[in-house]
């Protein structure tokens, strides 16, 4: 009787171990060695970036020339103005412009500057004076009367920072500050819009973030023809020569991108990289059959034909393995001298003047006819030189095209003066950067954001160490962009906004951020089942069991008693 | 009477025909896409799978001819029908009987063959999550403004597709890549084509918006194969995608045939199994979504209005550029500059794991024998031998 008493203590106490073995010491190992791990994300600072309140500020100096104030409304001037406007895009996005505009009168050397003849020779001269830093504005504003402008036109926008604005007429009697700052407040808004920041660039830039409602034509198109921002471009020239028996082609192509394109790209060095690179194709023909025009003994290539132009020469194109930037290429076309001359006609059957044309997203393709170069006696092949400053002429204007310059229409009564040698004034580099910048902060918060929710929802996927730094980094720079774009420091804020997007295009697409394991809930009760169930069942039953006989005891131990 | 309906049809022809130039202006903001891709998959491999291989591969050189070019397509085949010891004409893929339409051809661009294509890898190309070193080639470079065309053909069943007989890809998994991508904008629109048994069951779960998918049979069903050529021994083509084939050689690049085409393609009484689609999630009308939207490369193109009047003058080209090139020579090559690549690897891989000496199993159990022996004795040594 006692041994078995002893029995079933000890069988008792074995069970009671066991389980306390396999509680205290196999479930937690269990649980340690079937965790992934997950480094810390700042989540909580991921959700306050993705609330985006973004501010736009910009400096504006108005400087008034002589003429244009009498002498006791010079005592009220300099003052400063600061002007905000508020736009709500949705729930998220909130934008907010600031500007900062300063009045002041213009100094002798600023007089005499303006002093000249035209207006394009003033500009130079107001250069030489004082350099603007990125982002910020001048605006002169001149007499009725002065001839710097002609008759019909208001504005001049300089190549650089300037802008000369014509005072209008009803100024001439002396009239109060306040009236003459209440004519001008709308003129200069609209020299803004123009040289700096207008609502409907930003919210094009925020087109990834917003999924707008098409609005115009016009916005659609200038939207799909830009390249989207990265952080490098691969520009290629080629050289299509079909027909190598009858031409032999030169072109100083080395030279012509020293001279004509390397200032463009040196001056978008703050934007983005670009590596260039050149080729020849030969016996490259065109996919469709130009028509030939009896009227203008030419052959024509027309608008609708254009379309399939570029498909069969892109399969030669070839690209850098090497890179996954987007490439943009240029063509020049060559035709054979069977179908020279070969011009393109747009939709109104009229001659297209630069006789080319691009894609967007893709590049340009220009046709250049070298029948004029050689009698048709001469003996074949002939050497011809490209004339490479009407190619990259042509070439440049494609260029700003693709990269997003804007070359919108100006509004009535706006003058621009032509861009300089580098192909790019001041005040369009500053509209870049605004809105690369706006477009690389808004694209970096929609991927943190999304790459946050994505590790959340799914919770097998392993975040190592680097990709939270990487995230970590991306989140501080996108707070100092932020930042710098309140306080209106334009280089600054594109800088930190490249190395946000860098950043975080690294994190989301990190190689080893695969969701491969997908394990429905029945998966996952079939695999346990066969190893867990043949073991905690004897530990059940013989818990139950202890508690059952415990029960029985404390029973007997109650019918004892009474 | 005759004649006045023959003169009522040439008027609507030509003031269609003149519609048309205005219609091609407005084509331009309609479809939003400026580049197209493709991505075609087939997910099995081993001879008796031949008419998988044919099927993406006519899909491939469809969509090649309507415009897409190579680098723009990833193609994805375990490649082991051409030069297979079954293969009674070697270096060629039949789609028709009677070996009419070689469909390898001598320009075909196999992006991920063999036992490159795995599920893995297939994920990896649609969410972008290549490791670095991934060639250009190897890699689906689409942006938001880029209208991907999808195409898997293999073994299915009702959530899942089998990827080269050893591992799967479900629908949920699927869904969830299309969500990276749209997450990360990779796309504009998507038209997924699959293929397979019960392919309905692949397109339930997404959830992505401008998605269209279109499937060969419903959940229950299985895709049946077209015909059989007697002298290859295996049947050629699957029939969804034979008439998917048909209907696409009547499409050139400017046709305007819509996607509502597209869905009537390969009826029951063709196919056996009853093709469906699904649009719900395609935000465009179908019947203004093209063929040529997804299957081939029609590009925008915009007349250059201004150019830019450059005045300088070319500078003249480095001298020393002319120096350092007739500097440069190229050092004699030896053979003995190659050898250390020579030498043979050891045949005996060294051992990077422990494991415990070779006779130690051995001596173990003899041990373990031995201890047994001598608690029970030795008598029991009889029962055992």
């Amino acid at each position: 009787m006692a041994t078995s008493e002893v029995e079933r203590r000890r069988g008792q106490l074995a069970a009671l171990s066991i389980a306390a073995v396999v509680i205290m010491v196999g479930v937690p190992l269990w649980w340690r060695t079937t965790e992934t791990y997950r480094a810390w994300l700042p989540v909580s600072q991921i959700n306050e970036l993705a609330n985006m309140q973004l501010q736009l500020s910009a400096d504006v100096e108005v400087v008034f020339a002589r003429g244009t104030v009498t002498p006791e409304q010079q005592k009220k001037v300099p003052l400063t103005q600061t002007q905000d406007e508020e736009h709500t895009v949705d729930e998220n996005t909130a934008l907010r412009y600031r500007y900062e505009i300063r009045y002041r009168t213009a100094t002798i050397m600023e007089e005499d500057a303006l002093d000249q003849p035209t207006a394009a020779e003033a500009d130079l001269s107001l250069h030489t004076l004082s350099e603007s830093p990125c982002g910020s504005l001048v605006v002169y504003v001149i007499p009725e009367s002065s001839s710097l402008l002609p008759e019909d036109m208001d504005v001049y926008i300089g190549q650089r920072r300037t802008a000369l604005l014509r005072i209008g007429a009803q100024m001439r009697v002396g009239r109060t500050v306040e009236q003459l700052l209440a004519h001008l407040e709308p003129r200069i808004k609209q020299v803004l819009q123009v040289m700096s920041f207008s609502h409907t660039d930003i919210t094009a830039a925020l087109s990834d973030r917003v999924r707008l409602s098409p609005g115009n034509k016009e916005s659609i198109a200038d939207s799909m023809r830009a390249f989207k921002s990265s952080p490098g471009y691969e520009i290629t020239f080629s050289l299509l020569n079909p027909d190598p028996k009858s031409h032999r082609l030169h072109w100083d192509i080395e030279g012509a991108v020293q001279t004509y394109i390397q200032p463009l790209l040196t001056k978008l060095a703050p934007v983005a990289n670009f590596s260039l690179d050149s080729q020849t194709l030969y016996y490259a023909m065109l996919g469709v059959n130009p028509r030939f025009d009896s009227s203008s003994s030419a052959y024509t290539l027309n608008s609708d034909s254009l379309a399939h132009v570029i498909n069969p020469v892109e399969a030669r194109l070839g690209s850098n393995a090497a890179s996954s930037n987007p490439v943009l290429n240029f063509l020049l076309y060559v035709p054979d001298a069977h179908h020279s001359p070969l011009y393109i006609h747009d939709n109104k059957k009229q001659e297209v003047p630069s006789n080319a044309f691009h894609s967007p997203r893709w590049g340009g393709i220009m046709v250049y006819n070298v029948n004029g170069f050689y009698r048709p006696e001469a003996v074949l092949p002939v050497d011809i030189n490209i004339n490479m400053a009407k190619v990259m002429g042509v070439f440049l204007a494609q260029l700003r095209l693709l990269l997003g310059v804007q070359s919108s229409t100006a509004p009535p009564g706006f003058l621009m003066a032509p861009c300089g040698s580098t192909g790019l004034a001041d005040w369009e580099l500053d509209r870049l950067m605004w809105s690369r910048s706006v477009e690389n902060v808004a694209t970096a918060t929609t991927t943190i954001t999304s790459l946050a929710q994505l590790l959340d929802q799914i919770g097998n996927i392993v975040i190592n160490d680097n990709i939270a730094e990487q995230v970590s980094s991306a989140v501080t720079s996108l707070q100092l962009a932020v930042a710098e774009l309140e306080a209106g420091n334009l280089g600054f804020a594109l800088q930190y906004s490249k190395e946000a997007i860098m950043a975080s295009e690294r994190a989301f697409f990190d190689p080893s951020l695969l969701h491969l394991l997908y394990f429905p809930d029945d998966q996952k009760f079939a695999i346990y089942i066969p190893l867990f169930l043949p073991m905690c069942v004897p530990i059940l039953l013989s818990l139950l069991k202890i508690v059952s006989e415990a029960r029985q005891k404390r029973r007997e131990k109650q019918a004892k008693k009474d | 009477m005759k004649i006045l309906t023959f003169f009522s049809l040439f008027s609507t022809f030509l003031s269609a025909n003149s519609i048309n130039v205005e219609e091609n202006a407005g084509q331009f903001f309609s479809s939003g896409h400026t580049n197209n891709w493709a991505v075609l998959v087939c997910t099995s491999r081993f001879w008796f799978n031949y008419r998988h291989v044919a099927n993406t591969l006519s899909v491939y050189r469809s969509v090649k001819r309507l415009g897409i070019p190579d680098s723009h397509i990833v193609l994805m085949l375990a490649d082991d029908m051409a030069c297979n010891h079954r293969n009674p004409k070697p270096a060629t893929v039949f789609s028709h009987k009677n070996m009419e339409l070689n469909v390898y051809g001598d320009d075909v661009e196999v992006d991920y063959r063999g036992y490159e294509v795995t599920v893995e890898n297939f994920l990896r190309v649609l969410t972008g999550r290549l490791p670095p070193s991934t060639p250009r080639s190897k890699r689906l470079l689409s942006d938001d403004r880029s209208n991907i065309l999808i195409y898997l053909t293999g073994h299915g069943g009702n959530g899942f597709l089998k990827f080269q007989d050893s591992e799967e890809i479900s629908n949920v998994e699927l869904a969830d890549a299309f969500e990276q991508m749209w997450q990360k904008r990779r796309y504009n629109e998507l038209l997924f084509i699959i293929d397979t048994c019960q392919g309905a069951s692949m397109y339930e779960r997404f959830y992505s918006p401008n998605l269209m998918a279109l499937a060969s049979s419903q959940v229950g069903e299985d895709s049946l194969s077209h015909q059989p050529d007697l002298a290859i021994g295996v049947h050629l083509m699957d029939r969804y995608t034979f008439y998917l084939l048909e209907f696409l050689e009547d499409i050139h690049p400017a046709s305007k045939a819509n996607m509502k085409d597209l869905f009537k393609v390969c009826p029951k009484s063709q196919c056996v199994s009853t093709p469906g689609h699904r649009t719900d999630l395609f935000l465009r009308d179908p019947g203004s979504a093209l063929i040529t939207d997804f299957f081939g490369s029609v590009r925008k193109v915009e007349i250059t209005m201004e150019t830019i009047n450059l005045t300088d003058l070319i500078k003249e080209a480095e001298q020393k550029n002319i120096h350092t090139t007739a500097n440069l020579q190229f050092p004699p090559l030896h053979l003995s500059s190659f050898l250390p690549y020579l030498t043979p690897y050891p045949q005996k891989p060294k051992q990077k794991d422990w494991h415990p000496p070779d006779g130690f199993i051995l001596g173990l159990w003899t041990l373990i024998l031995l201890v047994f022996f001598k608690t029970y004795g030795i008598k029991h040594l009889k029962h055992i031998f």
